[in-house]
């Protein structure tokens, strides 16, 4: 074990922790600024009742978004300062875009919103869980333009003095078309995860009691979370088909090392489950759906997908002799468990709302225990996405200019790193244990009962009690 | 002014904006302990800054991303050199900021507690580490000719970056219980006009004496102007802390750490991280920074961007320009 192997583990345990918040924010950010927005249209109290209650979930789940985050910045510096090095001149413009343009939006205005209750007009408080919300959005498209860089390199050139590598056209950057269609995938499967949650947490309470005096927004939350699951679903779908499109044209390697896919064919079947050896000596049982493949990488059921032995001989002969070759039971596992657990996810959506077809209640306990755990599907389809694309990217930390293990920190030794990644391990654990079981025992307590808010009053001497306080 | 010095202004600019908004919220996480005497005026406390806490921190944020992306060389060594004393800075910032959030959800008094030891500890270690950080730039460390830093912990804790450790902690203290003056109501506002005078007294003798080591050790015109500047601003806010007009002291203050900051960077100009060890070292606003092409798309979206944050989180403190007091914390 070397600090690079440890700081590595660092980057990918710190990330995929940081993404199991971020999901949740961009998506209840925009659904609870629709459920206030219906409120404030209708005036029908059961859209405030389920503002205040999914609002107090998002904020719980929000906080640990924001310290993760802070964390992720600050690690290139710290682990990967030659890799900060080498794309600096490129890399850090979307990173500071992101703070000034997203983040000064998103924590000013949530701000706002948590404690504006009794302080701001109306209007002026709805508008500020939108401005929140797009914020969160916009930082998610600037972040990922940063990381649609290291995997398809553009608007760039190295500089032959410094071997650096420079920026010569911004634009390109920002409209990378892999950040492009990373953008919506990335969102779509955000909605996909705060859908789940917002269905289960309806399911539940209209499961438990049936005819309390809050069945009617119980009801109204599964259905919106079961439409939102849906439509993420067909969202999802639509842009992973054209990320494995864009993937075949430029990271080849990582199409055909989602597929285990050994030599090159055309036209190249999908496998939807291999048994045996992936290393493609041995195959004991496979499932496979003939042309699937050259259809999602090429678009044409006959068209030609590469193999890993002729792009791994093709880049030892560009790049110099060595593995361009990503670990492949990774990235096909990966693959197949983000498609897989995203579908269930879907599947067990669409069962709940066929359930509650004509306002019909559900009853059977085998479909709330399934809506019980639906929430995990979606972050773990989520997770496994993000290990499937950095993963299938190795040895690459920039795709075809610099290798991971160029880019970790001379000057940080071994104990350094270990001591970190141990801190942040443990300090996150402890920190999941506390917010998951807040996030039961606040879903557990459901809707609110509404006090009426009071009129905004600047006046100092007032003695009435703060709409919200810490 | 060519793009490297504006961008090196810029950086100053944002580290200034940072300790000046979260130098309070330091201080007021700080004090707890000290003017929260009861759960009720701790949650006084904890509310003044409760809806600009983390909009202050995103300064921050954004003085990180500008480092990176206008001066990457100077992002690489100083958050690699400096790596334990950051760790921990990020690890106060976690705790710290999640105990906002979390301590009321549950009612127990074992829960709060241990909450309110995170926001305390959350709020010192940073205040001190920070101190210890910006005192090691601008005394310089030890870097070989690729820019690596070649010290080890040992080399960031001088005497020079204890003191400036000392200054900053007692610069936020002082600073934040002034804020706490500026907005509550009743005893704990008394309390902590009272404090403020108290600390004021050993942080304008720890800050003199932290900016005259400075300047023995690196000085400019400009510098001297400044550090001159931060000690009469502190000087005036301890006199206005003495008379309880509790705005001017708390301008005093706000004055007296930016002009504190902007000494450490116009004495540090034009390097950004000046080598004990192999000269070639050296980081300098020219050799560290970002090509022309990128310096200029920044400085757009800078100009454009800055002005609209400014004004809508100056428009947040005035919708939430208050005072708060005991009476106004709700049951639950
Ligand atoms: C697709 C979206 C996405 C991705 C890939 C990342 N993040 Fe993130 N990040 C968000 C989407 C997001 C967000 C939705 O905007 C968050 C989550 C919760 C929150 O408060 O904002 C956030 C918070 C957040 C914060 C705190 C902001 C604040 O104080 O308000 C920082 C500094 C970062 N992130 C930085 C990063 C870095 C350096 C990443 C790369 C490794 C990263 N994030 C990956
Ligand atoms: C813009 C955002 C991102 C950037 C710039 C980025 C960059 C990086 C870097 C620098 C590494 C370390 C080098 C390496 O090992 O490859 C890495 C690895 C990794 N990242 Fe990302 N990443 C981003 C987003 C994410 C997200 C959101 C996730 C998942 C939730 C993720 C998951 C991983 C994983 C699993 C690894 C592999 C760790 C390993 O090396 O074993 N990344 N990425
Ligand atoms: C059949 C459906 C799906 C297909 C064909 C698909 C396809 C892809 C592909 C090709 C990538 C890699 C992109 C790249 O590296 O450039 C990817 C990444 C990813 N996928 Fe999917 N995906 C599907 C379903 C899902 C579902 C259901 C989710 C989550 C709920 C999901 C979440 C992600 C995430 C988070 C990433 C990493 C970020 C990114 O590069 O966009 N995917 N997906």
């Amino acid at each position: 074990m070397d600090a690079l192997d440890v700081a590595r583990w660092q980057f990918g345990v710190t990330t995929v922790y940081h993404f199991l918040f971020v999901p949740l924010t961009i998506g209840l950010s925009i659904l609870v600024a629709i459920l206030q927005t219906l409120w404030h249209r209708t005036g029908n109290e059961r859209y405030l009742k389920l503002t205040r209650f999914y609002g107090k979930l998002f904020l719980i789940n929000f906080a640990m978004g924001v310290v993760t985050g802070i964390v992720q910045e600050f690690q290139f510096g710290m682990n990967w300062s030659d890799y900060s090095r080498f794309v600096g001149d490129i890399f850090g413009a979307p990173l500071a875009i992101e703070a000034l343009v997203a983040f000064f939006l998103e924590s000013t205005f949530i701000g706002l919103w948590i404690f504006g209750w009794d302080r701001l007009p109306k209007r002026l408080h709805l508008a500020s869980i939108w401005v929140a919300a797009i914020g969160s959005n916009l930082s998610a498209y600037f972040i990922l333009a940063a990381n649609s860089f290291m995997q398809n390199p553009v608007g760039y050139r190295i500089n032959p003095d410094t071997g650096r590598a420079e920026l010569t056209d911004f634009l390109a950057v920002l409209t990378n078309k892999v950040a492009l269609i990373t953008f919506p995938h990335t969102i779509a499967g955000s909605f996909l995860v705060a859908g789940s949650l917002m269905l289960t947490v309806g399911l539940w309470h209209l499961m438990r009691n049936r005819d309390s005096a809050d069945t009617d927004a119980y009801r109204f939350a599964t259905r919106l979370g079961g439409w939102t699951v849906m439509i993420s679903t067909a969202l999802v779908l639509i842009t992973g088909d054209i990320q494995g499109k864009i993937m075949t044209q430029v990271q080849p390697m990582k199409m055909a090392a989602a597929e285990g896919l050994y030599t090159t064919e055309s036209p190249a079947s999908f496998s939807v489950l291999t048994i045996g050896s992936l290393d493609g000596s041995r195959e004991i049982f496979a499932i496979k759906i003939p042309y699937l493949l050259s259809y999602l990488g090429t678009g044409d059921p006959n068209g030609t997908v590469h193999g890993i032995n002729d792009l791994q001989a093709q880049y030892a002969s560009q790049y110099g002799p060595g593995s361009y070759t990503p670990i492949i039971p990774v990235t096909y596992w990966s693959f197949r468990l983000m498609i897989g657990f995203g579908l269930a996810a879907a599947a067990i959506a669409l069962l709940v709302l066929w359930t509650q077809r004509q306002g019909r209640t559900p009853t059977n306990r085998w479909l709330l225990r399934a809506g019980l755990i639906l929430p995990i599907l979606p972050l773990l389809a989520n997770s496994f996405g993000w290990i499937f694309t950095e993963m299938g990217r190795q040895p690459w930390i920039v795709f075809g200019e610099m290798l991971t293990r160029d880019g970790v920190s001379r000057s940080v030794s071994l104990t350094e790193v270990l001591t970190s990644f141990t801190a942040f391990t443990l300090v996150y654990a402890t920190l999941a244990v506390i917010e998951c079981k807040l996030l039961i025992r606040y879903a557990r307590a459901g809707v609110p009962d509404l006090t009426p808010t009071p009129e905004p009053d600047d006046t100092d001497d007032t003695e009435r009690p703060l709409a919200f306080a810490y | 002014m060519d793009l490297t010095t504006i961008w090196f202004l810029l950086v100053a600019v944002l580290f200034t904006g940072y300790f000046i908004l979260e130098g309070f919220d330091f201080g007021v996480g700080m004090l707890l302990p000290v003017l929260g005497r009861d759960d009720r005026e701790r949650r006084v406390l904890i509310n003044t800054i409760g809806p600009v806490w983390d909009g202050n921190e995103v300064w921050l944020i954004t003085a990180g991303g500008a480092m990176f992306a206008a001066f990457p060389e100077w992002y690489a060594t100083l958050f690699s050199g400096f790596y334990l004393p950051l760790l921990l800075i990020l690890l106060a910032l976690i705790a710290r900021g999640v105990a906002f959030e979390y301590r009321h959800k549950r009612p127990e008094a074992t829960w709060k507690r241990r909450w309110d030891t995170a926001i305390f500890c959350g709020s010192l270690l940073p205040a001190i580490l920070w101190g210890v950080a910006f005192a090691n730039i601008l005394r310089g460390v030890p870097l070989d000719a690729d820019h690596e830093y070649v010290g080890g912990l040992l080399n960031l804790l001088n005497p020079y970056a204890l003191l400036g450790a000392a200054t900053t902690a007692a610069l936020f203290g002082t600073h934040g219980a002034l804020f706490i003056a500026l907005k509550t109501t009743g005893d704990i506002r008394h309390r902590a006009g009272a404090l403020a005078v108290k600390l004021g007294l050993a942080t304008t003798v720890a800050t003199a004496a932290f900016l005259t080591w400075t300047l023995t050790i690196r000085a400019s015109a400009a510098a001297v102007v400044l550090a001159l500047g931060a000690t009469l601003a502190l000087l005036g806010a301890l006199a206005a802390a003495r008379v309880r007009r509790e705005g001017w002291a708390f301008t005093g203050t706000a004055l007296a750490i930016g002009l504190t900051v902007a000494t450490l960077f116009a004495a540090l100009f034009p390097n950004v991280l000046p080598s004990t060890g192999d000269p070639a070292g050296t980081l300098t606003a020219t050799n560290a920074a970002s090509t022309p092409y990128t310096l200029k798309i920044m400085t757009w979206v800078a100009v454009v961007f800055t002005p609209v944050v400014l004004a809508y989180q100056g428009w947040t403190y005035w919708v939430f320009r208050k005072r708060i007091g005991v009476a106004n914390i709700p049951q639950h």
